[in-house]
């Protein structure tokens, strides 16, 4: 326990919040490379997700593909990145975007194909092109289960985001691996503290944006405590 | 190939701890995942804010876990256990809601049959309740066996030897074909341990394969 207090004081000192190695830029640095990572994630994943749910083809393939995927070691494949690539953040960048592809996709082709085909039908019933279908009717209404594959693979992604620090000097990854090396373990657990918190935070906002959109589809005009609360398919493969 | 004929003692000997940190992680989460989701599926208003827990637990990252860990429970960093001891949190943390489902997956009329013909509480859970949450348990299992034998590799940044030790080594040393190795035998492990699951799978819910047989006789001519 005595090194929980060793952590705090080393949190506490005002040394260790400035300069390029501060907690701020740490943590601004960590939010940066995260964010890319599934932003990148969603541009290549959520089309093809929503395409797959749309259509209902090719499922079982992305199925298989998504499930693979998840049984690359992210350690491995970051290594291997880097040494193709060198030493820097291209490797970890993309080691993550692979890393949150199976969470996206699986949440947007789960999310559209789970949309009760009779809405859809009276929609087309109605006379709404496909192009409307997907956007109006699938889209919104699969947006809980959406948002649940990009919180799972944000979550995925912040934790593993401290691997970065590995091959780059980038990111709250940094805390650990130096602490690591010089047997700081007082810095090595203020950095796990934080990427610990920082993730639970990204957690709890990501939940409350999966929670709005489910209350607005769950009959927006009646009571709200209806509203379903679907929970994503988690898959642990973060760091 | 030749890094992998040169280095083949090596190799089996980390396949070998690999295994030995991922098999007990697995069986320690379906051990205690199993109690925790029958409890959690009998009492809503406890299993709720349990299984929230739960998922919390599972949003703590692995590196800063396998620094706390030792912090907690007083052990070395580079123990094993430090490594069985996270793997089985995060098996837990996913475990336990497929186990709660998986007991609420179990029709109410086959258990209120089996109280009718006179089973105990005891053995409504044995013979009933268990045996028929096993499909969508062993789902769940397999899930965790893959995510388990994947992040074992983690260890080897803190210095607890698996086939991850491959990778960090290979990396360090700028030796390609080691790090491939590594990767490739996690893989072929996690395959492995899908393997057997599916197999005790089988083994264990007799009852799925001959209904399938039964159902599709085509089958048995090809």
């Amino acid at each position: 326990m005595n090194l929980f207090l060793d952590a705090i004081a080393w949190l506490a000192d005002p040394a260790n919040w400035s300069g390029p190695s501060g907690v701020p830029t740490r943590v601004l640095q960590h939010l940066v490379i995260t964010f890319a990572a599934v932003a990148a994630a969603a541009i290549l994943a959520l089309p093809t997700g929503i395409l797959i749910g749309h259509t209902r083809k090719g499922a079982g393939i992305v199925g298989a593909i998504a499930g693979a995927a998840r049984a690359i070691p992210t350690l491995g494949l970051l290594t291997l990145l880097g040494l193709a690539l060198g030493i820097g953040l291209k490797a970890p960048l993309l080691a993550l975007i692979v890393l949150a592809i199976p969470s996206v996709l699986a949440g947007a082709y789960a999310g559209v194909q789970n949309v009760d085909s009779a809405v859809t039908g009276a929609a087309k019933a109605i006379g709404m092109s496909p192009k409307q279908v997907v956007f109006q009717v699938e889209i919104p209404l699969a947006a809980p289960v959406i948002i649940g594959g990009l919180r799972a693979a944000t979550l995925q992604v912040v934790a593993t985001a401290t691997l970065a620090a590995y091959t780059a000097d980038f990111g709250l990854g940094r805390y650990l691996f130096s602490g690591l090396k010089s047997r700081d373990y007082a810095e090595m657990l203020a950095g796990a503290l934080l990427v610990a918190g920082l993730a639970l935070l990204l957690e709890l906002l990501l939940a409350a944006w999966q929670r709005s959109a489910a209350r607005r589809i769950a009959a927006p005009a009646r009571s709200s405590s209806a509203a379903v609360q679907p929970e994503s398919p988690l898959v642990k493969e973060s760091v | 190939m030749k890094w992998l004929s040169l280095n083949w003692p090596q190799v089996v000997e980390l396949t070998r701890d690999h295994l030995l940190l991922s098999a007990p992680a697995i069986l320690l989460s379906v051990l205690l995942a199993v109690p925790i989701g029958r409890l959690a599926q009998q009492r809503p208003r406890l299993g709720g804010p349990l299984l929230g827990a739960a998922s919390l637990l599972y949003a703590i990252p692995a590196l800063p876990l396998l620094i706390i860990i030792p912090v907690i429970f007083g052990i070395p960093l580079r123990s094993p256990a430090t490594m069985i001891i996270a793997l089985t949190v995060y098996g837990l943390a996913l475990l336990v809601r497929t186990a709660a489902d998986a007991f609420g997956s179990v029709d109410p009329r086959v258990r209120e049959a089996a109280v009718a013909v006179g089973h105990s509480p005891r053995s409504v859970f044995w013979r009933v309740d268990l045996p028929l949450a096993v499909p969508v348990l062993l789902a769940g299992v397999r899930v965790v066996a893959v995510s388990t034998v994947s992040l074992v590799t983690i260890g080897a940044l803190i210095g607890v030897p698996s086939l991850g030790t491959l990778l960090t080594d290979g990396f360090q040393r700028g030796i390609p074909a080691e790090v491939a190795t590594g990767v490739i035998a996690t893989m072929l492990l996690a395959l492995f341990f899908d393997a057997v699951l599916v197999a005790a799978g089988r083994i264990l819910t007799p009852w799925t394969v001959s209904r399938r047989e039964r159902l599709l006789p085509q089958e048995e001519t090809t």
